[in-house]
């Protein structure tokens, strides 16, 4: 599927050739392939729209590489802004004052009784919490004795089923038992309703009044088509959600709505059911995610085909340099900086990587962009043959010279000559062995 | 309350419909829609969840459309609804109780598409019509599954075989319902099963095996295969489908939760690619909101328009 994005871009692309920058006209043809996918994943299309604006503007007046396709440059962008909206994983804390209420809400079916067995156990056995649990749903046949089974299957507590009583009068016992049998946590299973029942959205105000809940997750079936943003936006307009659970992760859905629920209720996303067993939940991570709302597993392959790109050869002759312990000349050096651009710097190399972004961010940019590998290409260049072999030789006046060549500041052949000695330095120690030998990139 | 009255209750509550598109369309210079509404025609298409292809082929369509002079927004509506009507017409079939005696009839679906409710719903309907029925709660794997199916067969006042543990063999216990269905001149076996997504291999190979062991007892059991998709799902219902017709030989489908936000524009590409018949549809809690199929119908109230 991914291929099939990747592919599509690139026959967008074909009349680019790895030079220039990204125009407007490349990326609105590229944006129509990638609506076309996001939509494909189910990601809601207010949440599309504003994705590809995001994209558009990142896009445009993005430099191109030689050795990776525009299309997939184009890719890594949205790549990067689908993490952005899924967020980084929050703790799911339940410490304060005895009972910690936490509500659940959702759509008939949406897998709330199942997931409310996996997080008791998981706060009973990862965060030894003391739990009871209650049900509220009164509305679906033996809705209760579901949950009474998965309870002692599990092995926590439940408050007993009364016939007849209402949610609201259940949830006042409920909070009263929790607090005599000094419960951590009381989680209430809640019937599932649809988002333009009235009565039903009502009556979940009054037990959310009354129950005063900590946390109140929405439980959201990961297969959920558009509507997903009408559920989430009714959900969090009536009832307040402050947290967000998917259910059926483990299906062979693209998983859009996970990404249009957390953009619409800007909530973050604790849980990830992965299977009907009750030990079958995971803490949210992102990872794999994005790549799955696009098609692909991960970006891995991305950066092996950029790695494929360097030159193979100049890698193996700098290798074999390295280990006969000759030593890098200037030569050697400017190979480096030149393979080093045609990836687009290391910057964008370790953009490439997941969750490499902010990284990327961090790193000090006059240090790594593409105009001070220029640089000290240019300084390469003004120097004589005999220079560049053998660098012992540059002395102060030289230096100078070549400065003026290059026109650069004499400090910056300075930090050159000592970024040379540097890289012998390492290259005799791990002649030595006294370092792991450098992956090639 | 119709099915078409409640739809268009709940349509009108929803934001970004077809109806959207059409706010301040005044006319139609020379018969033609605009670009900028054929744009946001095709956007509530995709609302829908009608699917990028077909929201653009409709939209394509009406371009090329040229309606008479003075024609409206609710014209243009009709012409999109005829449209989708036309390609779900082949779907809309009369459900009809197989002959064989006892007639197996397997509800398959993905977990908490709601199997149980509407074999309940449909339970309840052909008893009062004089059809002797037998419930199986093939349902053997989710706590309390067979308890719900036994509350829906006590509304309806039929019998159901129940397993006597969790975790049963659903194969089994459905062949022990077989034989007693048999013996009591059941006309009707309705069997639940365990909700399974689609991916999940070893699931579909339980179910395989139901349908195998149904095989011993009748080999053109089971007589109808009935598979429910919730109409909440988006473009995956292709993948249910594609799937368990595989698995099982789906016959027909039952779509439910019609009555949420959802539209369930996908059937327009599932019409197109499996051409299934869509039996029933699910519009509501109570037992009448289980409602024949109609492709016109169904059509209106995508496309937001009342039929009265």
């Amino acid at each position: 599927m991914f291929q099939l994005l990747a592919d599509r871009l690139q026959s967008t692309f074909s009349s680019l050739r790895g030079r220039g920058v990204l125009t407007e006209d490349d990326v609105a043809a590229a944006l129509r392939e990638i609506r076309r996918a996001l939509l494909e994943a189910d990601v809601a299309l207010p949440v599309v729209k504003k994705l590809l604006d995001k994209v558009k503007a990142e896009a445009v007046g993005e430099k191109l590489t030689q050795s990776v396709k525009p299309g997939e440059q184009v890719i890594k962008i949205v790549h990067d802004s689908l993490v952005d909206v899924l967020g980084e994983p929050e703790s799911f804390s339940v410490s304060g004052t005895k009972p910690v209420v936490v509500l659940m809400a959702g759509l008939q079916g949406s897998g709330k009784t199942t997931t409310v067995a996996k997080l008791a156990k998981f706060l009973q056995e990862k965060e030894q919490k003391q739990v009871m649990l209650a049900s509220l749903d009164i509305y679906r046949p033996a809705a209760q004795q579901q949950l009474q089974t998965l309870a002692g299957r599990v092995g926590v507590s439940m408050l007993d089923i009364r016939e007849g009583e209402q949610p609201v009068a259940i949830t006042k016992r409920a909070l009263a038992q929790a607090k005599q049998e000094e419960a951590d946590v009381l989680i209430l299973d809640t019937a599932g309703r649809l988002e333009v029942d009235e009565a039903l959205m009502g009556e979940l105000q009054q037990v959310r009044d009354l129950a005063q809940p900590t946390h109140t997750l929405l439980v959201v079936d990961a297969l959920t088509g558009q509507v997903a943003v009408q559920v989430a936006q009714s959900f969090q307009e009536q009832i307040g959600i402050t947290g967000l659970a998917f259910t059926r992760v483990d299906g062979d859905g693209r998983g859009g709505a996970v990404l249009s629920v957390r953009d619409i209720t800007g909530v973050p996303i604790y849980f990830l059911g992965m299977g009907e067993a009750v030990d079958a939940l995971e803490l949210y991570r992102p990872e794999g995610l994005a790549g799955r709302i696009l098609g692909q597993g991960d970006v891995v392959a991305l950066v092996e085909k950029m790695q494929n790109a360097v030159n193979e050869d100049d890698a193996m002759g700098l290798q074999e340099k390295l280990m006969s312990g000759q030593g890098f000349n200037m030569e050697d050096i400017k190979k480096q900086l030149k393979m080093m651009t045609r990836l687009g710097g290391l910057g964008s190399m370790l953009g490439l990587l997941p969750g490499m972004g902010k990284l990327k961010k961090a790193i000090d940019p006059s240090k790594m962009d593409d105009k001070v590998i220029k640089r000290q290409i240019a300084i390469i260049d003004s120097m004589t043959k005999q220079e560049r072999k053998e660098p012992k030789v540059l002395n102060a006046r030289r230096r100078q010279r070549i400065a003026k060549g290059a026109g650069v500041e004499v400090s910056d052949v300075n930090k050159l000559v000592k970024m040379h000695e540097q890289m012998n330095k390492m290259a005799k120690m791990m002649k030595s062995g006294k370092m792991p030998v450098m992956p090639k990139f | 309350m119709s099915f078409f009255s409640r739809l268009k209750q709940r349509l009108t509550k929803t934001t970004g419909g077809i109806s959207d598109a059409f706010r301040g369309l005044v006319g139609l210079p020379n018969g033609r829609v605009e670009e900028e509404t054929l744009q946001e025609l095709e956007d509530a298409l995709i609302l829908a969840d009608v699917g990028v292809d077909n929201a653009a082929q409709l939209v394509q369509k009406l371009q090329k459309q040229r309606f008479a002079d003075g024609a409206t927004a609710e014209d243009v509506k009709q012409w999109l609804a005829d449209q989708i009507a036309e390609k779900l017409a082949p779907c809309e079939q009369t459900f009809n109780i197989p002959t064989a005696q006892p007639a197996v009839i397997m509800f398959v679906g993905v977990n908490g598409s709601g199997k149980t409710t509407t074999i309940g719903k449909l339970a309840s309907k052909w008893q009062k019509s004089g059809q002797k029925l037998l419930l199986a709660a093939g349902d053997t794997f989710r706590a309390g599954a067979a308890d719900q199916l036994a509350v829906w067969a006590d509304r309806a006042n039929v019998p159901l075989v129940r397993a006597e543990k969790d975790g049963a063999d659903p194969a089994g216990l459905l062949f022990q319902a077989y034989e007693q269905a048999q013996t009591q001149n059941t006309n009707i076996l309705m069997a639940d099963t365990a909700g399974r997504l689609q991916n999940r291999a070893d699931l579909m190979d339980e179910l395989a095996k139901m349908v195998r062991v149904l095989k011993k007892q009748d080999e053109t059991a089971p007589h109808a295969t009935l598979l429910v998709l919730d109409a909440t799902v988006g473009q995956n219902a292709l993948s249910q489908v594609e799937t368990f017709i595989n698995i099982a030989n789906v016959t027909g489908l039952v779509i439910t939760k019609l009555d949420s936000s959802a539209k369930a524009g996908v059937v327009l590409a599932i019409a197109e690619k499996f051409k299934l018949p869509i039996y029933y549809i699910g519009v509501g809690e109570s037992l009448d909101d289980l409602q024949p199929f109609s492709a016109q119908d169904f059509a209106q109230a995508l496309v937001g328009l009342g039929n009265s």
